[in-house]
Parts: C-alpha cells; structure tokens; sequence
C-alpha cells in the first residue's frame, strides 16, 4: 500500500501543503502527548497523587479543557508593551518548533525534508526559539519579563555550544550531517560483527549522549535549569504578562520543542526509525517506523521529565559554571578521543 | 563529583514513588473515613447550655449567635424561694465565618459543645452555613465516644451526654 502511495505524483505546492498540515497540526498533538503523560501523569504519581480523573478516562482530555479554556481568555496587551513585537513573540517561538519537526526522520521514505546538513539545520533553527524569547521578554515592558528574557538568552546561548559539541562525535562517527545518513550508519553499524541491533550511537557515544541530554534540559528551561521561568524568584520570566492562546503558543512551544528534541535524540543516539532486526531499506518501516520512533522518543522523553520532577532549581551562577567548566570541556574531550578512534579504526 | 550519588538517590526517590500506589482518595466516589478526632462539626448539647456566653466571647471570628432570657423557676422545696435559671434562645455558628479552632469546646464548662468528625455539610448559599441549635443538637448523634484512657487510669472515661 505504501508502494502505491509512494508512487503518487503531486506538484510541489500540493506536498507542501500536505507537510505543512501535517507537521503544523503534529505539533499541538506532541505537547498534548508530553503534557498529558508526563506533566500531569509521570508528574503526579512521582509525588504520590493521581493528577486529573475527571475529564475523560484518567482525564485524558484535561489539556483539551484547558486549551479550550485559555482560547476563550481575553487577549490583553499591557500598556506600554511593544505591541508588534509582544504579538509575534509566542509566534517566533512555535516557528522554531515547527522548523525542529521539519528534519526529524520518521521512516526510510516518511520525512518532511531530508536535508543534507540535517542535524546542523535542527541546532540552528532551535536557537530561533531565544528571539522569541528576548522579544517577549522586551516588548512585555516588566522588569520580571526582561530578567527572565535575559536569563534564558544567556542560558541558552551557553548550554547552545555543549548542544552542537555532543552532536559532533555523533557526526564524525556517522560520516555525515543528515539525519537519515546518521539512522542508516547505526543501523548498518555492528558491536564487534554482531550486528543485530546495529550500532546505536548511545554505545560509543554515551558520553555525548549525556552531555546531549543535559544541554536539551537547559534549552527545554526544564526544571534544574528553569530560572528564565523561576516563579518564585522572577514571577514567571518573559511569560509574566502573556494570557489566552498566546500563553498557549509559549506552552505549547515549550512541549513540542521537548518532543523534537527527544525525537532528535532518539535519531542521534537510539537509532531514529530503525527496529532492530530489520532492513533499513524495507518499505515496512515506513509504517512501523512512526512508531519506533515514537516509542524511543517516549523513552528520551521520559528521561527528561524524570529530572525535571526530581531535582530542584540551579542557582544563575550555577548553572553558568556548569556548561562553561564541566560540560564543554567533556564534550571537547570526546570529540577529540572519537576522531583520534575514528581515525585508528 | 561529589554531588552524583545524591542525584542518583533522588530519581531512585521518585521513580520507586512512580510506582507506589498514591495516596489520593477520590472524594465524591469514594468517601474517606475522618479519624474519630477530626474537627468537623461543631454538636451543641442544649441542655447543658447556661448561657454563659464564654464560647462567644472566646470566638476568635465571632461566629458564635447567642441569645437567652432569665425567667424564675419554681423553688426545689416547699417555702423556698424561686430559682433564677437562663434559658437558650437562639444559639447559632456561622461556618461560613468558623475556622475551626475548637477554642468553644475547650472553653465550655458544662459540657455542652463537642467535635464531630462530619464534614458533609457544604451549601450552595453562603447563608444556609449558619446553623441553628436545632441544626446544632442534630450533629450531638454523629458525636463520637471517647478514647479510652491507656491502661491502668483510674480515671473514668467520660461519657457523651446523648
């Protein structure tokens, strides 16, 4: 069936049109995901609660509820904020999102656009994300809002630089930038002639894999790393003055960006589309594909929530220190060691 | 790295928590059981009441309504002379104001305020929370007994005038 879906031709507008529904209506879909099964679920339980039951099964629908609630609030633009740009903001953000989505993979044949500079294109377009964040931050005309505008743009220019290092030894492993390139090079990789599962990049690259992990946590503003957000210290950082669907698009900036990145990830270091076992070639997994690939994301999700509902908060300093002395020396590290084995073996 | 074995031990902290059944009681399906102590409702034995007014005056809120009469009643003995008594008017708690403190009933010297563990009583009008000392006497059969004093006490448990 694939075959002959594949074998359609449509003009370039009409693909276009298709990719941009697709991934335009994937984005509110994936924070629901996330906010559901792991803010309001995983959350509750770690703190020994149930979280909401009433709308839907295991109130499945809450985050509808609540989307359907914060589109209904009045629209308010404080006094002396910078209208334009106060509105675009909460745009700027889901734009970077989107773009994210746009690179990720999801089978042999089953991606939005495979670009040859793939992963460079992803870490490029998630900084996006920090415009929209200074903007609002500025044009918000409140004290709090610029504080936490600066904070996040100097957390994530900082933990920006350990993002794009980790990713190198990925790279120089792989051979190549794109995505599909890195998925094909783990699963046509083999641990020592047994080549089974491939060789997913979290075995050679564990190093990188953490640093990767920690660097998406400070990009995400998740909790250890929340200070742009630090409600008991700046109120809510640039989201202060922001209500309605433009509080929404921030929300749903911030989970989507989570699920992009833990698809990224998941491509990275665990093999993107790719089941163990199976030809990377066969027209099957642009069908089971979307699922493997969910299934990893969930797992690399999970992982960043997990450290988002136990650690507490860094301090400003802290976490300044953190990415310039720990985790950027680390990331040097291997890539030094992984071109030195690169070029040994 | 010395801080790691602590981190470590916290995602062991929540993530065995994950899989422990929460402690959540889902109110309006399932009903919890109050301890036999818990401060719920405020019974009014009007019986014993005097009058005395020292639970209003104690009220930190001042939701405490009471009004009384004196009236004389007939002398115990032939010949003797009339007793002066006070009788209960109106005797009203306004839960919209209480914040169950329990100062009342440790203040009562007859005995005649005592916690119940009820707390259904919640209203779509603010003013309906006002009870009266007819609504009052109603909690005095919800009024559970008290503990047991521990072993070897000499002293009695005292009884709930019912």
């Amino acid at each position: 069936m694939t075959s002959a879906l594949l074998a359609i031709d449509l003009a370039y507008w009409q693909v276009t049109t298709i990719k941009v529904v697709i991934v335009v209506s994937f984005i509110p879909l994936s924070a629901l995901i996330l906010g559901y099964v792991f803010l309001m679920k995983m959350m509750s339980h770690m703190q020994s609660r149930l979280g909401p039951m009433e709308a839907g099964p295991h109130g499945v629908l809450q985050l509808v509820a609540d989307g359907v609630k914060f589109i209904q609030k009045e629209d308010i633009f404080p006094d002396k904020a910078d209208r334009l740009v106060f509105g675009l903001a909460p745009l700027v953000v889901v734009l970077s999102t989107f773009l994210l989505f746009v690179v990720v993979p999801a089978g042999p044949d089953l991606f939005v656009e495979n670009l040859d500079v793939g992963i460079f294109f992803a870490l490029a377009v998630s900084s996006v994300s920090v415009i929209g964040v200074l903007m609002a931050g500025w044009a918000s005309a409140n004290k709090y809002s610029l504080m936490g505008g600066l904070r996040a743009a100097g957390q994530l220019i900082a933990y920006e630089l350990p993002l794009v290092l980790a990713v190198v030894g990925v790279v120089i492993q792989a051979g190549t930038l794109s995505l599909q390139g890195i998925v094909i090079a783990q699963a046509e990789g083999s641990i020592f002639g047994f080549d089974f599962f491939g060789n997913p990049f979290i075995l050679t690259q564990f190093v990188g894999f953490a640093v990767f992990l920690i660097a998406v946590q400070a990009e995400l503003t998740q909790t250890p790393f929340d200070m742009p957000v630090a409600e008991s210290e700046i109120v809510g950082g640039y989201q202060v003055e922001y209500t309605g669907f433009r509080f929404l698009f921030f929300f749903i900036g911030e989970f989507g960006t989570a699920f992009a990145f833990a698809a990224i990830a998941a491509t990275l270091f665990l093999g993107g589309w790719w089941l163990p076992g199976m030809d990377p070639d066969s027209n099957a997994l642009n069908v089971i594909g979307p699922l493997v690939l969910f299934a990893k994301v969930m797992i690399v999700s999970f992982f960043i929530f997990w450290f988002r509902f136990t650690f507490p908060r860094f301090r400003e300093d802290q976490l300044q220190k953190f990415a310039w002395t720990v985790l950027i020396p680390i990331s040097l590290l291997n890539i030094a060691v992984t071109g030195v084995l690169k070029v040994a073996f | 790295m010395p801080q790691v074995p602590g981190l470590v031990k916290g995602l062991g902290v929540t993530l065995r928590t994950m899989f422990k059944p929460a402690v959540t009681v889902q109110y309006p399906h399932e009903k919890e059981t109050p301890t036999p102590r818990a401060r719920g409702v405020i019974a009014l034995k009007e019986e014993n009441c005097t009058v005395c007014m020292l639970c209003a005056r104690e009220c930190p809120d001042w939701c405490i309504y009471i009004e009384g009469h004196k009236y004389l009643a007939p002398p115990r003995r032939e010949g003797g002379s009339p007793r002066q008594k006070n009788a209960l008017d109106r005797f009203d708690i306004d839960y919209s104001l209480c914040m169950y403190c329990g100062i009342c009933v440790e203040v009562c010297p007859f005995d005649a305020l005592f916690w119940s563990p009820e707390f259904e009583y919640s209203e779509f009008r603010l003013a309906d929370l006002l009870h009266d000392k007819e609504r009052l006497g109603e909690w005095m059969l919800t009024v559970p007994d008290h503990e047991a004093y521990e072993a070897g006490s000499e002293q009695k448990v005292k009884k709930i005038p019912r």
